[in-house]
């Protein structure tokens, strides 16, 4: 049965509260309804539905899009766990059709081609929450304020391999940071700089952090990328191919849910560490030019 | 002259979900918050929260690092024990659907997303029975977010809240109190001084 007649849906409460449930939690690329349920045994919070993982979009290269509806609508007959889907940058129609689908969050992602170069969706007009990716504060600040609730630091997915993740989410930390305790004028510099209201550059620098949850993505393969990115101060962690291209995928998710929630334990990280077999083979940076980095695409 | 108690210590499950909300909130009303991932966390601790979160995720938790027993055995040495969303879930004896109940320290019966998927979300404000000693009824600003509903309440609990068309959102059972709702992102701080409160009378 629906939400009561008089009551208020898809508020900001509601929207960037889902994702403050999601905290401290593994939210996992599945392809199909079985992938969902193994995500899904294994501890995680949400499963993102989409039809190849980044390091198959990455291979395969051509166009990459929103799934077929049919797909996600298995995934979300599979697991009672929220069902997050993907559309590409600035398309509002894939969004619409997400919407209509009742998905629980739309990431508008740079996994995707993009097919808008202008602009990102207008996130407001949405009564289904966004999750969008970040590089740094302007970006992200930009996208929360078009109307994303929730945030992830790109990194680059598809690659097994975090450098670009830490780098990330290092950076927003850091131009955090350096704005605290300066003056209204630079504060106004600043957010004419980024191209965002002031208010907003404002309340983050009071809050000392993003005013929306942050997950980490985009190269997490292990549990110790997982400790590390919590270590860094993400809210969670969104882990891509990471899962499904390791040798034992069940194990290897499980581990990544417990070493997300003990991130501060060494013990325990060492123990859920064990007997994993093969991680995913993993890229290195240098060899990816730099036309062909996900990360770079949206602005 | 009031006899004054010592500062009780509120656990909070810290296995997922949104506890640092939760820990905010007590640190806000002046107790000490104490994260709870292992056993070992609830030593000394007089009342615990359940925070919302993912049930099925924090169920596995729960399990994984033995937390139900010692959870279950703090609940009968008579700590007061708040589950919020899909900690209500945690505390059930009853989950519609199938699922195996976790702690059952608190005779409802729940379904999960009982309102739909994340577009039924909703915030609405709500009546709630007095908790303390006055037993004055206040209504409360309450969002509700992929929510759980208390689809039969046993001889042994009370429900506590109701939305307009009837349906039960919070039940009590002695110290156990199971809302499916989340004060701790609306700032609302009435069931956190009730559980302060408890977890102070049963320190003597």
């Amino acid at each position: 049965m629906p939400a009561p007649k008089r009551a208020k849906t898809s508020t900001w409460a509601t929207k960037s509260g889902l994702a403050q449930m999601l905290k401290g939690g593994v939210i996992m690329d599945v392809v199909n309804p079985a992938e969902a349920k193994i995500a899904e045994e294994a501890g995680a919070v949400a499963v993102m539905a989409l039809e190849r993982v980044p390091s198959d979009i990455r291979r395969d290269g051509g166009v990459a899009r929103m799934s077929d509806p049919d797909m996600i609508k298995g995934i979300q007959a599979a697991v009672s766990i929220p069902v997050m889907a993907k559309a590409r940058i600035g398309h509002e129609s894939e969004a619409r059709i997400l919407e209509a689908l009742d998905v629980d969050y739309i990431d508008e992602s740079e996994v995707l081609t993009p097919a808008d170069d202008r602009f990102h969706i207008n996130k407001h007009d949405f009564k289904v929450p966004f999750v969008c990716g970040c590089k740094d504060l302007g970006e992200a600040l930009r996208r929360i304020n078009e109307g994303a609730a929730m945030m992830r630091t790109k990194g680059e997915a598809g690659t097994g391999n975090i450098v670009e993740a830490v780098r990330h989410i290092r950076t927003v930390a850091e131009e955090i940071a350096a704005l605290k305790g300066q003056s209204e004028k630079r504060l106004r510099a600043a957010a004419k700089e980024m191209r965002v209201p002031y208010e907003l550059v404002k309340l983050t620098v009071k809050a000392g952090r993003l005013p929306v949850v942050n997950f980490v993505a985009g190269g997490i393969a292990t549990p110790a990328d997982a400790a590390l990115s919590m270590w860094l101060g993400a809210d969670g962690v969104f882990v891509g191919s990471g899962i499904f291209k390791a040798k034992k995928p069940a194990n290897t998710a499980a581990a990544i849910v417990q070493a997300t929630t003990h991130w501060k334990n060494a013990s325990i990280l060492a123990e859920v560490s064990a007997g994993l077999g093969e991680a995913m083979k993993g890229i290195e940076m240098r060899t990816i030019p730099e036309g062909e980095r996900l990360s770079k695409r949206g602005w | 002259m009031a006899k004054r108690h010592p500062t009780p210590i509120i656990g909070v499950l810290a296995v997922q979900g949104d506890f640092a909300e939760h820990i905010r909130m007590l640190e806000t009303l002046g107790v000490a918050a104490r994260e709870v991932r292992l056993p070992a966390d609830l030593a000394g601790v007089d009342g615990l929260i359940l925070p919302g979160g993912e049930s099925t995720a924090m169920r596995k938790l729960l399990h994984r690092w033995d937390l139900v027993k010692p959870i279950k055995a703090l609940a009968k040495r008579g700590a007061p024990i708040l589950g919020t969303c899909a900690g209500a879930i945690l505390l059930a004896t009853k989950i519609a659907d199938g699922d195996e109940p976790v702690l059952s320290l608190l005779d409802v019966e729940v379904r999960r997303n009982a309102f739909g998927r994340q577009l039924e979300s909703f915030e609405t404000n709500l009546v709630m029975e007095g908790l303390g000693n006055d037993g004055r009824s206040r209504t409360t600003h309450a969002v509700f977010i992929r929510a759980p509903e208390i689809v039969n309440v046993g001889p042994s609990a009370r429900a506590v809240a109701a939305l307009e068309d009837g349906r039960i959102v919070a039940a009590r059972q002695g110290r156990i109190l199971g809302i499916a709702f989340h004060p701790e992102i609306t700032g609302e701080t009435g069931v956190h001084r009730w559980l302060i409160a408890e977890a102070s009378a049963a320190l003597g």
